[in-house]
């Protein structure tokens, strides 16, 4: 037996033995144990050392609202940051302290307490003011963050998520949450009941009380049985409501799940109504040292004798300021724990309470004014309140508590108010916002019998289906009090010890204060500026002290200063939890198109380009490297033959008596006068006057046509159309198809374009005078039904040749197999991105970056005069008559051509280290060109032409002359013939 | 998550949808109106504490564009149509 364990009693299993190691040694603990009664019984008193001062911390609560022992699980187990108190000790599970080196017990950080003048309160933040955040970035990043995160994913197991809809969600299984559980489903409705805890019980788990005279955890037995025996009830133990969002959507992080496969399971609750019964956690008092190993909270003493059979000490203290602790007196008696005395800072105890404390000495009317040791409490030191007298006592333990906080976090993160209680000195819930009620202790109500009786009155209202919900059994328990007087601090005037109000944190009762001096005076910036009340365990002992320490030192109400926001998650959540089984591949699937497997057969070097399409870069033959392959592809389709897979290309067939007028409103420039089987270039611009997107659109017939968008801005066209039609102009007859999946497309491309079309066979003439540039056919293209469209994004004869994608594949290897004797290649990204550079064609995300309208690219003419209105004209007219110098398209010949100026590189005045006047778009190696050639973006740049940029890479400058944004076949002669 | 109400296809997660801003004033001839009035019908957005009308776009659902009236506090959806309010 472990020297700290009893010999009988709790709720663990003691013929079932488990080993675990801790910081390298192997101990021993029961089935039933949390990682942290293990320890305890062990012996253990430090497990951790603290975030900024590293000062040696032990176990202070039992369940989630322990703010110091967090600890790292390694192996099997492998995360960070994990309350050892909420962890399920489990054979060879595998823990080690953080946020110390070279040990717990020894550790350098420690060093940082004698620094604390120098890192005070709001120091991250003084850190941006003087003298420069970069001094201190290195020292600042070591020192953050507690547990390092895994290394690797779990290698065994996966995550899973999972949606339900029930009448009644029932959050915490205490005794309101299974009253009400038994109520709702006694009643046939549909009933999901959460717990975050091992086992059913809550607060009964630790208190000895009865219920029908008999102990409640039987009562507790018996409902569990019955619930779990109702096909309309879900029981999940292990499983904490951490988020109340909207409509009533709870989620809930199940951690035990029955199929072993599954490491966590998270669940996302719509609940016609949610019943909250979350209960309440005790919160500290503020003392100097009240962060010592062996500080713990009464409910945590309490907790681990009872229920987990583990004596934290032998010689107690109790420190209080409520009735709380008096109850436990007869547990902790019969554990053989001595109590040497319980503090009370109240001058008047009921007399029904100090009956609990026969042959107990109670020093009222004062407070614990000091604890001394420094890695495990030796001896506290008592001040009365009256007289001001001290008087050391040596203890092993020192138990306080502070008062009850109801767990009001997720009514409030359901947008319900909280108000403050006097009579129990905290924030109870006010109003609901959502359709929910809170029941029990996180409704403010403490002693059993009362939990009983609000829980049948309140869900005798709360029907979800025709049938009432009554409770017809008999409870019957002992009458319990409960009163307090709030003591937010002790009087810690001229202490130079610390008194932590937020233990996880670090924030003492003096940076508090400091922060208020420094004229942070709301709670929320107070709490920005401390860290109070942030980070894992969220303040759930320490909050309310935080703003009682606000209210008492600007001399107003806790009503008065509020609460700050309380977020999810209640509990830490594991990422893979929010993620479920969308990881690695699912995680964010590419879209493909037909030829993809072709494309990594050839060995195309594959990568994302744009809106998750899965797109060839380039195909490199053997040995080459990325530019020989790319050169030899844009060499072809000059000289030769090359093909392009442009079916991810956006697409949308349009039809409708309105279509042509609705092309004018959305295009600058005019597009109803277009005949069938003609078409246009046009721009898109939103309202705000800046360009949208481009592309083209067709006329199939007099009421039908297509348009065609970026890859990667389809779904945004799609969205700006239908938006307009919808709100704008909804007496229009315009039908919009999404047909970007239902045509691929195989685009020839080069000066052999027509020939090889030739060779595959097509019923389409395909002669210059009647198939000319920007026209349509339809046909047959290798006896395969096509559109084919002549339009070109390399400035080469081009034919795109749209298909089905049941015949792409069979369309691409014909082009193939045909286009041998012309030297065909396949034609990756990468080398159409030099292609349309040395074209000065466009490409949203380069030259269109969201400042740009269409005459600084010197697309004026696209704008039409005509058009009394188009979407964007107004705008670009506005902003170009302020006369502002703008940024203009130009094209850039490095001085030298074999120097390459770097994507986004800015150009400055002669190179000047001043503000930009223009930056890079980009700077390919062009083929026809034997030399590097850019596009830039450039204030005044149209009058430029023929002066000198100077671009700014480093300390180096690269100079380059400025010409026309056009590199190869200014006249546009090419893609004409 | 809000449950959106879409009025084609009822109850919907908002994952479905795509938030298009809340209705302001109604698109004037661009030809018809001042400087001034034109700025303020491209920046001037309705952002209430309280109902306000928003455009929705159901993308992965039915498609449509709707208008709800939402409380920016409660989040209580309280009308939905497909008609401008």
């Amino acid at each position: 037996m472990s020297r700290n364990r009893l010999e009988s009693g709790g709720r663990i299993d003691r013929s079932k033995s488990l080993s675990f190691s801790f910081n390298g040694k192997i101990y021993y603990g029961f089935e039933g144990d949390t990682l942290a009664s293990a320890l305890l019984a062990n012996g253990l008193n430090v497990i951790a050392r603290s975030f900024k001062y590293h000062r040696p911390r032990g176990i202070i609560g039992s369940g989630v609202e322990d703010p110091a022992s967090l600890i790292e699980l390694l192996d099997e187990e492998e995360s960070g940051n994990n309350l050892c108190t909420t962890v399920k000790l489990k054979e060879g599970l595998k823990a080690k302290s953080i946020n110390c080196w070279p040990s717990v017990d020894f550790d350098i950080g420690a060093s940082a307490q004698y620094l604390e003048k120098l890192i005070p309160a709001g120091f991250y933040y003084k850190t941006f003011m003087w003298p420069t955040w970069h001094l201190f970035e290195p020292f600042i990043r070591i020192a953050a963050g507690l547990a390092s995160a895994p290394k690797a994913p779990p290698k065994t197991g996966h995550f899973e998520s999972r949606n339900a809809h029930t009448d009644f969600l029932i959050i915490g299984a205490g005794p309101a949450g299974l009253l009400a559980t038994l109520m709702a489903a006694r009643s046939g409705a549909k009933v999901f009941l959460v717990d975050q805890n091992t086992e059913a019980g809550g607060s009964l788990l630790s208190l000895n009380l009865n219920i029908n005279q008999k102990p409640a955890m039987a009562w507790v037995e018996n409902v569990v049985k019955e619930i779990n025996d109702m096909p309309n009830v879900t029981h999940l133990q292990n499983s904490t409501a951490w988020a109340y969002r909207e409509h009533n959507l709870v989620i809930v992080n199940e951690r035990e799940v029955e199929n072993v496969s599954i490491i966590e399971r998270s669940w996302r609750i719509r609940a016609k109504k949610t019943i909250i019964a979350t209960g309440a956690i005790e919160r500290s008092l503020v003392f100097p040292n009240n962060d010592r190993p062996g500080v713990m909270l009464a409910s945590a003493v309490q907790t681990f004798v009872n229920r987990y059979s583990v004596k934290p000490g032998n010689n107690l203290v109790l420190f209080t300021n409520n009735d709380s602790v008096y109850s436990y007196i007869k547990d902790l008696t019969r554990a053989e724990i001595n109590i040497l005395a319980i503090v009370d800072s109240r001058k008047n105890i009921a007399d029904s309470v100090l009956i609990d404390a026969k042959n107990i000495r109670v020093i009222s009317n004062s407070i614990i004014k000091n604890v001394n040791g420094y890695k495990k409490v030796n001896s506290v030191v008592v001040q009365s309140l009256g007289n001001k007298e001290v008087e050391t006592i040596s203890c092993d333990l020192l138990a306080h508590s502070g008062g009850w906080n109801p767990m009001v976090h997720l009514h409030s993160q359901s947008r319900g108010t909280v108000k403050f209680d006097d009579r129990i000195a905290s924030f109870v819930p006010d109003h609901s916002i959502q359709n929910s009620i809170n029941i029990g202790a996180c409704n403010g109500t403490f002693p059993l019998n009362e939990i009983f009786d609000e829980t049948k009155s309140l869900l005798s209202g709360a029907s979800e289906n025709s049938k009432p919900l009554i409770y017809e059994g008999k409870l019957e328990c002992s009458k319990q009090n409960y009163s307090i007087e709030a003591l937010w601090s002790t009087d810690l005037s001229k202490e130079k010890n610390k008194a932590f109000l937020d233990i996880q944190n670090d924030v003492t009762h003096d940076d508090i204060k400091l922060a208020l001096r420094e004229g942070y005076s709301n709670v929320e910036h107070v709490k920005r500026y401390t860290t109070g009340g942030m980070g894992f365990d969220q303040g759930k002992t320490g909050n309310i002290n935080i703003i009682g320490v606000i209210a008492k030192e600007q001399g107003l109400g806790l009503a008065d200063v509020g609460t700050t926001t309380f977020r999810s998650p209640f509990t830490p959540v594991s990422f893979g939890s929010i993620n479920g089984v969308r990881e690695g591949s699912v995680a964010l699937p590419f879209r493909h198109t037909p030829v993809t497997k072709w494309n990594l057969e050839k060995g195309a070097f594959m990568y994302e380009a744009g809106a998750r399409w899965r797109r060839p870069g380039y195909f490199p033959m053997d040995g080459e490297g990325f530019q020989e392959a790319v050169n030899r592809e844009c060499h072809v389709v000059r000289t030769g033959v090359g093909v392009y897979d442009g079916s991810p290309l956006g697409k949308f067939e349009l039809k409708g008596e309105n279509v042509g007028e609705f092309l004018d409103l959305i295009y600058t420039n005019i597009m109803s006068s277009l005949e069938p089987g003609k078409g246009r270039y046009g721009l898109m611009l939103t309202d705000d006057g800046l360009i949208f997107d481009d592309g083209v659109a067709f006329r199939i017939d007099k009421h039908r046509w297509f348009i065609s968008t970026s890859s990667g801005h389809s779904d945004a066209v799609h969205q700006h159309m239908l938006k307009i039609l919808a709100f704008d102009r909804p007496e229009w007859d315009v039908k919009i198809t999404n047909i970007t999946s239902q045509w691929n497309n195989a685009t020839i491309c080069g000066p052999l374009a027509r020939k090889l079309l030739k060779k595959l066979g097509t019923d389409i003439d395909c002669e210059n005078d009647s198939f000319p540039f920007m026209a349509f056919r339809e046909g047959k293209v290798a006896n395969i039904p096509a559109r084919v469209i002549r339009v070109s994004f390399t400035g080469e004869l081009s034919f795109e040749v749209n298909v089905s994608p049941r015949n792409m594949l069979e369309l691409w290897e014909k082009i193939i197999e045909e286009g041998e004797e012309f030297g065909i290649l396949p034609v990756g990204s990468e080398a159409s991105h030099v292609l349309r550079v040395e074209k000065g064609f466009l490409s949203l995300g380069h030259e269109v970056d969201g400042t740009v309208d269409p005459y600084d690219l010197g697309m004026g003419w696209l704008m039409s005069k005509k058009k009394m209105d188009y979407i964007g004209k107004r705008s670009v007219n506005l902003r170009r008559s302020s006369g502002k110098v703008r940024r203009e398209l130009v094209g850039l010949l490095p001085t030298d051509p074999n120097e390459a100026i770097p994507e986004g590189a800015p150009i400055t005045p002669n190179g000047n280290k001043v503000a930009t006047e223009g930056f890079t778009t980009a700077c390919v190696w062009s083929v026809t060109s034997n030399r590097w050639v850019g596009l830039a973006l450039l204030e005044n740049g149209h009058a430029r032409y023929g002066e000198e940029a100077c671009i700014r890479v480093k300390d180096r400058i690269i100079s380059a002359k400025i010409t026309r944004p056009v590199h190869h076949d200014p006249e546009g002669k090419l893609l004409r013939s | 998550m809000l449950l959106i109400n879409c009025p084609f296809c009822k109850n919907r997660n908002e994952t479905e949808f795509v938030y298009g801003g809340p209705v302001g004033a109604k698109r004037p001839d661009p030809s018809l109106v001042s400087d001034e009035e034109w700025v303020d019908f491209l920046t001037m957005v309705p952002n209430p504490m309280g109902p306000v009308y928003e455009r929705w776009w159901h993308a992965k659902g039915c498609n449509k564009w709707f208008i709800i009236c939402r409380d920016t506090v409660t989040h209580e959806i309280l009308e939905s149509s497909s008609d401008e309010p």
